[in-house]
């Protein structure tokens, strides 16, 4: 069983949601990348999205532009953000890693390639976001040979065929974009998007993760108890874009985490 | 080739093109699409197009036999395709024109668009206020600076500029900028992207408007040489210009198509906006097509002295005419596109665009080499009033 399949198993016999903190990978320093992803498991995170940082990141709201820029300027290339997924896995044997990005520096390096490093290094799923099912086929199927699960995108946009395309062609999990926008982006209407991920959940037969506009431990305690998992971005990046060193940056995420990583706890005992 | 028909179902030109974008967009791309091709079988949109461009736009215009740089230049006929007399001074407002009659049909009341050299804002601006849209332009900050009475004429239309200061603050970021815009309000909002660029169906659907262009040049042309020309000539930013000229003569296999990307400071140089010539196939955009990127598929900061041009990828149709070996692409420097303006400025009374100056420079080179009963066609895409602070700033006066 996968990573990812054996972390939503458990969760379920746990009776609880996944929380899936999302950190740029480079940023606030290089040197703080790994250590941060262990911080993030230490203050309770279930898995980690670790964003592959891309000069044109269209979706992204402006703290993970930012974060990507940074990143950039400091020379993360994708080589070394696997290269940061293996050395975490050395002493992590156990916690699903998901890196995110957009599909030009993937291609750059050639999808073979990249899902070989990928599996190799020890990375669960990806995420490609401008990478849309249709466009996809390939590269899904490239991730799935060597054990990576593709993840695919929902929308409340999305009408029934696109489901039904991302049932036939995802796996691990269903990220449900909680908003018509861009990450970091606000929420208004949460019952809507709990009903939507109840339907889903059905239609799927998969996990469905809930992203974009959750910020706090009150939200989190909000959607935890409707969805499989809750994904947290740039209020994190936000935080750590404040520390001056790599200490402050580590001290910052589990004093950021351990809050939410409550709240999902929390919300299993209010719906057990 | 056979029979040109492209882009196919899913807009696909070849391997290029295609659809990459966040999901919440793909059913506000799929709405598009269904409206478009609909818009285009109904008699009444395809006759409210021709009014305005006949009636708003002052369509057609000449197609000018520049005698006096012909002569000089001592080869082939060059004639110019006169889009800077179009309202607005560019080629542009054909595409905004076509965009925000949708947009209204579709019921949409705000429309966004990004902008380089600010033509396309200003198009874009000018359509919203004639229709009585709301209208929202995103412009890069190094652009507004290179800009400023673009952005100015902008905000005498009632448009809002937004200054977008994320990335390389040019076009491509406006774009960005845009796309985001259009996620968070996709359902009251209409995106006029103003290149064959982005995800399908824009660079079909921004081709289709263009296409009168070519349509009335070939005719022109029939009119006054008695055939068609022998070569096309069109500057290449994100390519709608050329697109517009190239594609009524794709299938007449005589018809030379060249494309001129901007060479900046020299190819070899690296400060350029020729991914055609110098990049490789990537995703940007929504689209795949040739790029500027570097070895790890990051997108490269360009340059050119038009701010128009300064663009690292640029129109699918054009990345399969490059393979498909029917259109040619080539570069011209910076330098040799100002030589163009001032040699098209004193010869002929044509104050050209800075864009549109690559595409005369590659004329003025090839012209000599051809005979004179041969015929160019550059399609003068657009006026150059916007750019004589630029011109001027180069020369150490200060308007």
């Amino acid at each position: 069983m996968s990573r990812l399949a054996g972390l939503f198993a458990q969760l379920q016999n746990a009776g609880r949601a996944a929380l899936i903190p999302f950190m740029t990978a480079g940023d606030p320093s290089l040197a703080a990348t790994v250590p941060l992803m262990h911080a993030l498991v230490a203050a309770g995170a279930d898995a980690i999205e670790l964003g592959m940082p891309f000069s044109d990141p269209m979706a992204d709201g402006p703290s993970i532009q930012r974060a990507s820029e940074r990143a950039l300027a400091r020379g993360v290339k994708l080589r070394m953000v696997l290269e940061w997924v293996r050395e975490f896995r050395m002493t992590n044997s156990h916690t699903p890693i998901i890196l995110m990005g957009y599909l030009n520096p993937v291609e750059a390096m050639g999808i073979t390639p990249f899902a070989e490093a990928a599996a190799t290094a020890g990375v669960d799923g990806v995420i490609l976001v401008d990478l849309t099912p249709e466009e996809g086929r390939g590269e899904a199927v490239a991730l799935q040979q060597r054990g990576i699960d593709p993840i695919f995108l929902l929308a409340p946009t999305s009408g029934q065929e696109r489901v039904v395309i991302v049932r036939s062609m995802g796996s691990g999990f269903v990220y449900y974009v909680s908003l018509r926008g861009i990450t970091g982006a606000a929420q208004a209407d949460w019952a809507a998007v709990l009903q939507r991920v109840q339907d889903l959940r059905q239609q799927l037969g998969l996990p469905v993760a809930i992203g974009f506009g959750i910020r706090d431990a009150a939200t989190v305690a909000q959607v935890a108890g409707g969805a499989d998992a809750v994904v947290v971005g740039s209020a994190l990046v936000d935080q750590l874009a404040e520390c001056a060193t790599d200490q402050e940056a580590v001290a910052t995420a589990i004093r950021f985490i351990k809050p939410l990583a409550q709240a999902v706890r929390t919300a299993e005992r209010r719906s057990a | 080739m056979g029979t040109y028909a492209l882009p196919d179902a899913s807009g696909h030109y070849g391997p290029y093109g295609g659809r990459f974008v966040a999901e919440t967009l793909i059913p506000a791309l799929e709405e598009l699409e269904h409206a478009y091709q609909e818009a285009q079988r109904d008699p009444e949109f395809r006759a409210e197009l021709h009014s305005e461009l006949r009636q708003f736009v002052g369509r057609p215009n000449p197609l000018y036999h520049a005698e006096r740089v012909s002569k000089e230049l001592g080869g082939a006929q060059i004639y110019l395709k006169r889009e800077d007399l179009n309202h607005t001074g560019a080629h542009k407002i054909n595409n905004a024109v076509g965009q925000a009659l949708l947009a209204r049909r579709m019921g949409k009341k705000r429309v966004i668009a990004e902008t380089g050299a600010g033509q396309h804002g200003v198009a874009t601006a000018t359509v919203a206020t004639r229709y009585g849209m709301e209208c929202l332009v995103y412009m890069g900050e190094e652009d507004i600076q290179r800009q400023s009475s673009n952005v100015f004429r902008m905000r005498l239309l009632g448009a809002r500029v937004t200054a977008v200061s994320s990335g390389t603050r040019t076009l491509k970021d406006a774009l960005n900028e845009a796309m985001r815009d259009w996620v968070t309000n996709v359902e009251s909002t209409f995106y006029v992207i103003g290149t064959v660029a982005g995800p399908h169906p824009y660079p079909v659907m921004v081709r289709d408007f263009h296409r009168v262009i070519g349509d009335e040049a070939r005719v022109q042309c029939l009119e006054l040489t008695g055939r068609l020309p022998d070569c096309l000539i069109a500057c290449v930013g994100g390519g709608s210009n050329a697109i517009g000229l190239f594609y009524p003569f794709i299938e007449d296999k005589a018809v030379r198509m060249i494309g001129v990307e901007a060479g900046g400071l020299g190819l070899s140089t690296g400060q350029h906006a020729a991914p055609l010539t110098t990049g490789r196939p990537g995703v940007l955009h929504g689209n795949r097509t040739y790029l500027m990127e570097d070895e790890d598929g990051q997108i490269l900061p360009t340059h050119s002295i038009s701010a128009g041009l300064d663009y690292p990828g640029v129109g699918p149709e054009h990345a399969y005419l490059k393979d498909s070996g029917r259109a040619e692409y080539v570069a011209a420097t910076d330098a040799e596109a100002l030589a163009a303006f001032h040699r098209l400025c004193r010869t002929e009374g044509i104050i050209p665009a800075l864009e549109t100056a690559h595409a005369l420079a590659h004329a003025f080179r090839l012209a000599p080499t051809m005979r004179s009963d041969q015929t160019i066609i550059v399609n003068l895409s657009g006026r150059g009033d916007k750019d004589i602070h630029t011109v001027a700033a180069l020369e150490g006066i200060h308007l």
